[in-house]
């Protein structure tokens, strides 16, 4: 493959049986993603952004179309038809989710959540701790916090946190759900340099994004949503300020 | 890698009625029946075709309302119960060649003495109640065939230690503790073969919520350090949204949907999932 992804003609609708109704939310999308690039997707809400980023991640089963992903491991598979250990193999070694929210175990301390992280990919402990403290260090969350739980963190710390734990991986695809929503000037400003860094180091990302500030000079393409569609996309010519 | 992988538990076609069916409920799909009763006979189908893997390291969920056939299915996979007719391998056993169901007694205790341990919703099923915790214990590691008396007591203890039962009360009968305690003692018990199928029914069930909490985080902790494979069976959601790597949904004795577990509850198919789901607080 060419490119690491090729989404075709992805069509997703939920069937809600309660009330008998058919929510169509994304319709023939066709998007094709080069290894190393970074896209960019923006859209009013319910616009089917997430939707994309979670048929993707399997979370959405979808009923048209095709997923199909360069793996390392397995080569081209097809994400919408892959297998529950296929899915589970690839969360854990290739693809990253990032949204503004952390969904976490309760009473797991951010250096547990770090840690088990890299443990899931067969690192050993010693090695699982090392890089814990290194990445931790890393996104400046304060020492003060390693050992405690997450739940008590502000939102800049949680999402530095979140974005630690699947940066920690070095994933092969990073998808990213709105990951600055609700971030203050400064903490926007760190999460940024860590995208750019990431993409120095070869990752390839789909994010989700409100502020178009924030996008602008870090997304090689932008595709625009409307009603489940894409509605125009915008070329962008980006330098990487080192 | 994955699509090497064999299942440390296959279960296929698992069927358990209570009754003989007759010829009007024979014909599942089209009798007379209602859910999974026959009006004509009275027969329960209480698993029906109920097919799934388990995987090492994993852990699998099974959510459904009371009455869908969850601890029926659970007993089967333990022997508690013979079941009508289904087929089960266990990857310890003969290499995972021979269905399980079909071998003696004295094979089917020598898998579940070896290979797999159970935590009871209720803990009178899983402990005896007049016997020392670590008499309990000791039970199923004799049971195992561990004759050494000094060993056996090293593990207990330890065992006991490990789920937080203070070292001075481990002499002490589990009808003494609370029921948090008690089920912690089972969870002891059952872990105490080292078994890489590790089968919870409700363990949490009826529990105040601090002490779920610790049941929780207990089973987290060994599934994490020691890998093993874990059947979780809960109508609880919360429960299975922390602990469960993929989950299987029952609905009168039927598995009507299976998927990872952000999948169940974040895009549910089946009616019933979506009614399960949309329940949640």
């Amino acid at each position: 493959m060419d490119n690491l992804l090729e989404i075709k003609d992805l069509s997703k609708f939920f069937i809600l049986h309660n009330i008998d109704k058919n929510i169509q939310a994304v319709k023939d999308i066709t998007i094709q993603i080069k290894k190393g690039e970074f896209i960019g997707i923006t859209g009013k809400s319910g616009s089917g952004k997430s939707t994309i980023l979670k048929s993707i991640y399997g979370t959405y089963r979808i009923q048209e179309g095709s997923i199909w992903y360069d793996s390392a491991h397995y080569g081209p598979i097809n994400l919408a038809k892959a297998t529950e250990r296929e899915m589970i193999s690839l969360r854990k070694h290739e693809i990253g989710y990032v949204s503004q929210f952390l969904n976490v175990m309760p009473r797991t301390t951010a250096r547990q959540l770090v840690t088990e992280a890299i443990l899931e990919m067969g690192q050993t402990r010693e090695i699982a701790h090392m890089e814990t403290e290194k990445i931790l260090d890393h996104f400046e969350l304060g020492r003060e916090l390693w050992d405690s739980y997450p739940a008590t963190f502000s939102g800049g710390e949680k999402l530095r946190l979140n974005i630690a734990r699947a940066m920690v991986k070095k994933p092969r695809l990073l998808l990213l759900d709105e990951p600055t929503a609700s971030l203050d000037h400064d903490s926007k400003w760190k999460v940024k340099i860590l995208l750019e860094q990431l993409m120095k180091e070869g990752t390839t990302m789909l994010g989700i994004f409100h502020d178009l500030e924030f996008m602008n000079g870090l997304v090689n393409k932008e595709y625009s949503m409307k009603n489940g569609q894409f509605s125009c996309t915008i070329q962008k010519d980006i330098t990487i300020s080192s | 890698m994955a699509e090497l992988e064999v299942p440390v538990l296959s279960v296929k076609q698992l069927n358990k009625q209570f009754g003989n069916g007759c010829p009007s409920c024979k014909d599942k799909e089209s009798g007379d029946m209602i859910k999974n009763y026959c009006r004509e006979c009275g027969t329960v189908y209480a698993c029906r075709d109920v097919t799934f893997d388990v995987y090492q390291g994993e852990v699998l969920g099974i959510v459904g309302e009371s009455g869908s056939g969850k601890s029926t299915l659970m007993k089967s996979l333990y022997f508690d119960q013979e079941v009508t007719n289904g087929e089960m391998y266990v990857a310890g056993f003969e290499n995972g060649k021979k269905n399980v169901l079909n071998e003696s007694a004295q094979k089917k205790r020598y898998i579940r003495n070896h290979l797999m341990g159970k935590v009871y919703q209720n803990p009178i099923l899983g402990l005896k109640m007049n016997f020392s915790s670590i008499g309990n214990i000791a039970e199923k590691l004799i049971s195992a065939g561990n004759r050494h008396v000094g060993s056996m007591e090293t593990r207990g203890a330890s065992l006991l230690e490990e789920v937080n039962i203070p070292i001075h009360r481990m002499k002490e009968e589990p009808r003494n503790f609370s029921g948090g305690m008690q089920q912690r003692v089972q969870i002891a018990k059952a872990l105490s073969n080292n078994p890489p199928i590790l089968l919870l029914d409700e363990v949490t069930t009826g529990l105040d919520l601090s002490v779920q909490a610790s049941v929780l985080d207990l089973i987290k902790g060994l599934q994490r350090e020691l890998n093993i494979s874990i059947v979780l069976v809960s109508h609880d959601l919360g429960v299975i949204r922390m602990l469960a790597d993929r989950t299987l949904v029952m609905l009168e004795g039927k598995v009507v949907e299976q998927g990872l577990t952000d999948q169940i509850l974040e895009d549910p198919q089946h009616p019933y999932t979506q009614q399960l789901v949309h329940s949640l607080l």
